[in-house]
């Protein structure tokens, strides 16, 4: 055990970013997800056909190459940011595909009958979205939201390869300091599986709390 | 595409579409300009730091990495498929002790990420005298989380077949082990085919990961060839490419299956 005790405030760092990095790129993943959602059930076909071409890229190509990409190859085109904030926004435009799809499978799950009845109050498509489709869609798709939150998180810890100093990379690094894998990685694993649990209760609770009744 | 949203458009609304629709092209537009002249002020744009990508060293390069890659993904999905099936008929077992570790094993696994598993093999068994080749660093990770991906998708086809299929079997006198074998398995294979598909993008996509363990596939080979030629931007947007190509019609194999399914008769029929 000691040498995780002994690298406890590493340990701590790394954890911090990688928090971090879950909590922002899930951020700027919901949002990108509504957006592109909102684009895909539009009547405007254009904006259907983006929303379709962005998660259809998006899902098809490793994060790992995106972030290869955003970190080596962006600079040579005049664009650098932190290496902690790009790999922040690089995980949230590909997480944000993720959530569109669910948030699009969830809208497709609203009966038919709320959407018209909207129309008949004379909502318009914001408006019926707003207030009547999405917050239906949004307790329907609770868990598999709570999944990509999770595969979110496991995903971070493709920033260590990258160079970010997360909670993996922290881990590699003072395995290479103390050459005692076997505590070091289960302490990481445990880390991952105690935020996995986590996101797992809350979404759990979640569910039942706002499950509608139907 | 459902009507839930809108209706037919009347002239306003068709007006609001088009405004909607010259909005959207414009911003589109914009978007691609902006990264055109960002590559032309950088100089990236001219045609001899594209033009290696045009002669078939450079491609024969790539596709051998393609093919590594495609390896690495065949027998991992292979072997986690296997450990997948063990792993969803433990989780259905009827005896506790088989059942037990076999649900531990899928949600364990979940819950780590394939990269701290990478590093594992890499660097903990290394110590521990099992230093595997090059290829096997990679794959056995990726089989290791990926088997509980597929646990989960055959446990959801065996659980999707009609309770009706397996009591049919053993009134007719076949064992428990006869009847999965024979009536259920061949059944849910059918059904979950499009999963399966869908879930090897995903391993297809791990593969990537031998960037990190230096195995030559073809994220690794870009990288390879992209400190050769000094060409980064051009070379990973060229891999990027090809990952796009080849995932993108797997994606697109796994939908004509969905569609090809036969439709599940409903409480209706």
């Amino acid at each position: 055990m000691s040498p995780l005790l002994d690298h406890l405030p590493e340990f701590w760092q790394g954890l911090i970013v990688t928090l971090q990095l879950t909590a922002a790129s899930f951020a700027g993943a919901a949002v990108m997800g509504l957006v592109i959602a909102a684009m895909r059930v539009s009547p405007v076909p254009v904006l259907r056909g983006i929303g379709t071409a962005y998660v259809e890229t998006l899902q098809n190509l490793p994060l790992l190459v995106l972030l290869v990409l955003a970190v080596f190859g962006l600079p040579e085109i005049g664009l650098q940011a932190g290496l902690q904030a790009t790999a922040t926004i690089v995980i949230a435009l590909y997480e944000g595909a993720y959530i569109a799809e669910a948030l699009r499978s969830g809208v497709n799950a609203v009966s038919s009958g709320q959407g018209e009845a909207a129309r008949a109050l004379g909502l318009n498509f914001s408006q019926s979205l707003r207030h009547v489709v999405l917050p239906q869609a949004l307790r329907t798709v609770i868990q598999p939201i709570g999944n990509i939150f999770i595969a979110l998180t496991m995903n971070t810890s493709l920033a260590a390869a990258v160079g970010v100093v997360e909670l993996t990379a922290a881990a590699n690094r003072v395995n290479l300091l103390e050459a005692q894998p076997i505590p070091i990685f289960v302490g990481a694993g445990l880390a991952y599986a105690l935020i996995a649990a986590c996101a797992g209760f809350v979404t759990g609770r979640l569910e039942r709390r706002l499950a509608v009744v139907r | 595409m459902s009507n839930l949203l809108f209706d037919e458009p009347g002239p306003r609304a068709r007006r609001r579409i088009r405004i909607a629709t010259i909005a959207g092209a414009v911003v589109v537009l914009g978007l691609v300009a902006l990264a055109v002249r960002q590559f032309a002020d950088n100089g990236q744009l001219t045609a001899d730091r594209w033009q290696p990508y045009a002669t078939w060293p450079m491609w024969r390069y790539l596709l051998g990495g393609l093919w590594s890659t495609v390896l690495a993904a065949v027998v991992s999905a292979a072997l986690s498929m296997a450990g997948g099936l063990a792993l969803a008929l433990g989780r259905l077992s009827r005896r506790r002790w088989v059942r037990m570790p076999s649900a531990a094993y899928v949600e364990a696994v979940r819950t780590i990420p394939v990269l701290v598993l990478v590093y594992v093999v890499l660097f903990a068994l290394p110590r521990y005298g099992l230093d595997l080749p090059l290829f096997w660093k990679l794959v056995v990770p990726l089989t290791v989380s990926n088997a509980s991906l597929f646990a989960e998708v055959f446990r959801a086809g065996i659980l999707s077949i009609e309770r009706g299929q397996s009591e049919a079997g053993l009134a007719v006198g076949l064992t428990h082990g006869q009847t999965m074998r024979l009536i259920v398995l061949p059944q849910a294979a059918r059904r979950v085919l499009p999963s399966i598909v869908s879930q090897s993008v995903g391993l297809l996509k791990d593969t990537s990961l031998g960037f990190v363990v230096s195995y030559a596939e073809l994220l690794y080979s870009g990288k390879v060839l992209a400190n050769y030629n000094g060409l980064l931007i051009q070379t990973y947007i060229v891999v990027a490419l090809v990952y796009l190509v080849v995932n993108a019609s797997l994606s697109k194999l796994a939908r004509t299956l969905e569609a090809r399914q036969p439709r599940r008769r409903t409480a209706s029929a």
